[in-house]
C-alpha cells in the first residue's frame, strides 16, 4: 500500500511540475499576474508530493518491505537502521529520487526568499525549475521507478553495497546532490535573464548568493566524498582521478568560474553573456555528472546501450537542456550591451584570467574522462586515463591560478598600477619563497615540487593577510570590533581562500613526503615506519550486526613509549560474503597513522599482510574544503543581498522604463 | 604602444598561451593512455613490451600463490583461450578472488610474466570489470569461429 502511496504521489509531483512550469511562463511572456502567481503555490505543492513520495519509499526501506524490488536489492533485514534509511538513496532510482526531492527543496527555497524580486522574474526561474523537474519526473516515471514491486516477494534482501555503509557516505550524497542541483538556480536565472532580456547587475546580485551557496555545498560534498575514499577504501589515497569524482569536479571548477565571473557582473557590469555561459555550462555538467555516475555508463558503455529507454532518456534529456540553452544563448545574447570598461592590470582582468584557466582545467578533465567511453562506444577499443595524465595537465594549469590568486583580490576594480602593487606585495613574495626553499629542507629535503607547493601555499595565505589588514588600516576602534564590522563577503572570499592555501599545502605535503610500507606480520613481529614502531598483536573475532570481523591489534610507540592501539578489521559481509578492509586511522592535525589488514597468509590467521602509510597533513586537505565551503556560506549571507535589493528593485524598475 | 597594438599584443599572448597548453595536454594524453589487451591478444604478440598496458580475464583456478616473502603473489590470468602469468608485489584487493574478474596494469617483461603494478578491484561482488567480461566475450567468439 504505501508503495502504490509513493508511485501515487510521485505522479501527482509531475502534473503539478507541469502545472509550474507551462502556467508562469507563460504568463510572464503575456504579463498576466495570475498565470505568474501560480509559480509559488505549484512549486510548493510539488515539494509536498515528492517529499511523500520519497518518505514512503524511506518507510519501505525502514520496514524491510522486500516486495519492493528496490528495498531487496539494496538492503537486507540485519543491515543498522541507519544504513536502512541511507540505502534509500543507495540505487539509481533512489538517488534520482532524491535528486528531485533536492532540486523541490531549491524550488521551494527560491519562492520563500524571492518576495523583493519582480514577479516575472521569480515566474520565470521557477518556471524553468518546473522544466527541469519534470523532466526528472518523467524520467522516474518511466525508466527507473523505484516503487516496483516483486512478485513474489523475496524473503531477505541482497544487502546494500559494504562500501557505502560508512558514515561519510550518510551525508555524502545528500550534500554533493545539494550543490549539483542548486546550480539548476543560477542556471534558471541565466535563461530567465535571457528570456526577458534583462541582464544588469541587479540581476547577478539576485543569483550570486544561490550560486554562492550551490558551490559551497559541492565544496562540502566532494570533500566527503574524498575523506570518504580515504578511510573505506583502504588504499590510503584520497583522490583517484576517478571518473566518478571527475564527474563532480567538473561542474566544481565551473562553478568556482562562475562565482568569480558572476562578482565581475554585479560590480561592475561586465561579463554578462560569459557568466550566462558559465550558468548554462555549470548545470549541463551537474546533469552530465549525475548521469555519468548513476546511469551505468561507466561500469559498461554497452550495458548502457542496451537499455535502451533509460540510456535514449538521458541523452535526449541533455540534449534538450543544452541544445536548448545554448540555442536560447547563441540568439539573445548579442543583445546583452557590455559592460564597463577595464584595463589590463585590473581585478576584471585578473578575474578573466582565473576564468580561462579554470576553464582550461575543466576541458583538460573533460576529455580524460569523456574520450575513453567514446572510445569504447564507437567500438574503437578499451584504454582508460589514468592518474598520471591528470597530474601532468592539471597541476601546471593551476600553478599560474594560484600564483595570481595571491594577486587578484588585492587589485583595484578597472585598473590597478603594477609598481605599486609590486610594492604591496614583495615582502610576502620573498618570505613565500623563502619558506618553500626552507621547509622541506627541514623535512626531508629539497624537492622542486614540494617547494612550489609551499610557496604558493604561503604566498595565498600571506595575501590573505595583507587583505585583512589593507582593509582594517583606515577604520578605528578595536580590532575585533573593526574585524566583525567588515562585509561578510569580504570575510566569505578571505577564507575560502585561506581555505585554498591549507589544501594546497596539505596536498604538497601528503604528496611529497608520504611514507607507506606493506609488510608482512607475524604476532609479535615489529616493524618501524616514520619513526613510529608498529608491534602486531594478532587479531580476534568480532561480531558485527550484519558482518563477522578479524579485528587486528596492532601497538603503536615512538622511543619506546606506547602511544595507541590500533583496530584495522577485515569484514565478511553476510549477505553475500563480500570482504571487506576496514582500515584503522589515528588522526591529528599534522600527520595521520594508517593501517590495513590484507591478507592472511596462514590457515590459522596468525601471519597477515600488513599495509602502513604515514601521511603528513593530510587532514589539512579537509579542513580546507571546510573553509571553503564556510566562506561560501558565509558571503551568501552577506548583508546586501537582503537590504540592497530592495533599494534597487524600483532603481531597475525605472531603468526598464526608460 | 598604441591600444590597438596594445590589443594585437594581448591576442597573440592569448593565442601563444593557447596553443602551447593544448600541446601540452595533448602530448600527456598521448604518453598516459594506457591501453587494454586480452590474454590472446598478449600470447599473438600485439601487446608492446616497453609501455605499461592493462590486461583482464578471470583468475585461473589454483593457480594464486604467494612467494616465500609473503608479499609477492603470482597468478594466471585467462579468457579461457590463453592464459598469461601475471605476478604483483603488494595487497590484492578484497574482491580479487581466484574463478573471478580480474583486471590488473603493468608491463610485459620478455620472459612473458606480466609485472602488475596495480591489480583493480571494483565496488560489486556480483559486477565483473568491464575490460574481463570483454576479454572473455572476444576468446569466446573467436573459438566460435575456429569451430565454424
Amino acid at each position: 500500500m504505501i508503495p502504490e502511496l509513493g508511485h501515487f504521489a510521485l505522479i501527482v509531483a509531475l502534473l503539478l511540475a507541469i502545472t509550474q512550469s507551462i502556467l508562469p511562463l507563460y504568463g510572464a511572456q503575456k504579463g498576466n499576474v495570475i498565470l505568474m502567481s501560480v509559480a509559488r503555490p505549484a512549486a510548493q505543492g510539488q515539494f509536498v508530493f515528492v517529499a511523500i513520495a520519497f518518505g514512503c519509499l524511506a518507510y519501505s526501506f525502514l520496514t524491510n518491505d522486500f516486495s519492493v524490488e528496490n528495498v531487496a536489492r539494496n538492503s537486507f533485514s540485519q543491515l543498522p537502521k541507519v544504513y536502512r534509511f541511507t540505502a534509500t538513496w543507495g540505487s539509481h532510482e533512489g538517488s534520482m529520487l532524491l535528486w528531485a526531492l533536492i532540486l523541490a527543496v531549491w524550488t521551494t527555497a527560491v519562492s520563500v526568499f524571492s518576495r523583493h524580486l519582480p514577479d516575472d522574474m521569480v515566474a520565470r526561474v521557477i518556471g524553468i525549475m518546473g522544466l527541469v523537474s519534470t523532466g526528472f519526473l518523467t524520467f522516474l516515471l518511466t525508466t527507473s521507478n523505484p516503487f516496483l514491486r516483486l512478485l513474489p516477494a523475496a524473503a531477505e534482501g541482497r544487502d546494500l553495497n559494504p562500501l557505502l555503509q560508512d558514515p561519510g557516505m550518510v551525508i555524502h550524497p545528500p550534500m554533493l546532490y545539494m550543490g549539483y542541483v542548486g546550480f539548476s538556480v543560477a542556471f534558471a536565472f541565466a535563461i530567465a535573464a535571457l528570456l526577458s532580456g534583462r541582464m544588469d547587475a541587479a540581476w547577478a546580485r539576485w543569483s550570486r548568493p544561490w550560486t554562492t551557496v550551490a558551490w559551497a555545498f559541492l565544496s562540502f560534498g566532494i570533500a566527503l566524498g574524498s575523506w570518504w575514499a580515504y578511510n573505506e577504501l583502504g588504499w590510503g589515497g584520497w583522490w583517484f582521478w576517478d571518473p566518478t569524482e571527475n564527474a563532480s569536479f567538473m561542474p566544481w571548477l565551473a562553478g568556482t568560474a562562475l562565482i568569480h565571473s558572476l562578482a565581475v557582473t554585479e560590480k561592475r557590469g561586465a561579463f554578462k553573456a560569459w557568466t550566462v555561459l558559465l550558468a548554462i555550462t555549470a548545470f549541463s555538467l551537474s546533469l552530465l555528472g549525475t548521469f555519468l555516475v548513476r546511469s551505468g555508463v561507466l561500469s559498461s558503455v554497452h550495458a548502457f546501450a542496451t537499455d535502451p529507454a533509460r540510456g535514449a532518456f538521458i541523452l535526449s534529456f541533455l540534449v534538450v537542456v543544452i541544445g536548448g540553452s545554448l540555442a536560447l544563448f547563441a540568439w539573445r545574447a548579442p543583445k546583452m550591451l557590455t559592460g564597463g570598461r577595464f584595463n589590463w592590470f585590473s581585478r576584471e582582468a585578473l578575474l578573466l584570467s582565473n576564468n580561462v584557466v579554470l576553464l582550461a582545467a575543466l576541458g583538460s578533465v573533460l576529455l580524460g574522462t569523456l574520450y575513453p567511453l567514446l572510445m569504447d562506444a564507437l567500438g574503437m577499443g578499451k584504454i582508460s586515463v589514468g592518474p598520471p595524465y591528470f597530474n601532468a595537465v592539471f597541476v601546471p594549469v593551476m600553478v599560474p591560478a594560484l600564483f595570481l590568486m595571491g594577486i587578484g583580490p588585492l587589485t583595484r576594480w578597472k585598473g590597478d598600477s603594477l609598481p605599486d602593487m609590486a610594492a604591496r606585495l614583495k615582502w610576502a613574495l620573498a618570505v613565500s619563497v623563502a619558506t618553500g626553499f626552507l621547509l622541506p629542507m627541514t623535512l626531508k629535503g629539497f624537492n622542486p615540487w614540494a617547494t612550489l607547493g609551499i610557496a604558493l601555499a604561503v604566498w595565498i595565505a600571506l595575501s590573505v593577510l595583507i587583505g585583512f589588514r589593507e582593509r582594517l588600516m583606515h577604520t578605528q576602534g578595536g580590532l575585533l570590533r573593526r574585524l566583525g564590522n567588515l562585509p561578510r563577503g569580504f570575510w566569505g572570499m578571505q577564507l575560502a581562500h585561506f581555505g585554498i592555501a591549507l589544501g594546497v599545502a596539505g596536498i604538497t605535503l601528503v604528496a611529497n613526503y608520504q611514507t607507506e610500507r606493506d609488510v608482512r606480520m607475524n604476532v609479535g613481529d615489529h616493524t618501524e615506519l616514520a619513526g613510529y614502531t608498529f608491534t602486531f598483536q594478532g587479531t580476534t573475532e568480532h561480531p558485527g550486526p550484519n558482518y563477522r570481523a578479524a579485528r587486528g591489534t596492532i601497538e603503536v610507540s615512538r622511543g619506546g613509549a606506547k602511544l595507541f592501539d590500533l583496530h584495522p578489521e577485515k569484514r565478511i559481509y553476510n549477505a553475500a560474503g563480500m570482504p571487506m578492509t576496514e582500515a584503522a586511522i589515528n588522526y591529528s592535525f599534522t600527520r595521520d597513522v594508517y593501517v590495513a589488514l590484507g591478507e592472511p597468509l596462514d590457515d590459522n590467521a596468525t601471519t597477515w599482510v600488513v599495509r602502513i602509510f604515514h601521511k603528513p597533513f593530510i587532514n589539512w586537505i579537509w579542513i580546507g574544503a571546510l573553509f571553503l565551503a564556510v566562506g561560501g556560506f558565509m558571503a551568501a549571507s552577506d548583508r546586501r543581498y537582503r537590504i540592497a535589493v530592495k533599494a534597487i528593485a524600483p532603481a531597475n524598475a525605472a531603468v526598464q522604463g526608460a | 604602444m598604441k591600444p590597438r597594438h596594445r590589443k594585437l599584443a594581448l591576442i597573440t599572448l592569448v593565442v601563444a598561451a593557447l596553443g602551447v597548453s593544448v600541446a601540452l595536454v595533448l602530448n600527456a594524453f598521448n604518453s598516459n593512455l594506457v591501453f587494454f589487451f586480452t590474454p590472446t591478444q598478449i600470447v599473438n604478440g600485439e601487446a608492446p613490451t616497453n609501455r605499461a598496458f592493462r590486461i583482464g580475464g578471470l583468475v585461473e583456478k589454483g593457480s594464486l600463490k604467494r612467494q616465500a616473502d609473503g608479499l609477492t603473489a603470482t597468478f594466471v590470468v585467462t579468457d579461457t583461450a590463453k592464459s598469461i602469468p601475471v605476478s604483483y608485489k603488494g595487497i590484492l584487493p578484497d574482491l580479487f578472488k581466484e574463478g573471478k574478474g580480474v583486471v590488473a596494469e603493468g608491463k610485459l617483461g620478455h620472459d612473458g610474466l606480466f609485472t602488475a603494478t596495480q591489480v583493480l578491484a571494483k565496488h560489486d561482488e556480483n559486477y565483473m570489470p568491464p575490460e574481463a567480461a570483454s576479454a572473455l566475450e572476444q576468446a569466446q567468439k573467436a573459438q566460435k569461429t575456429l569451430v565454424k
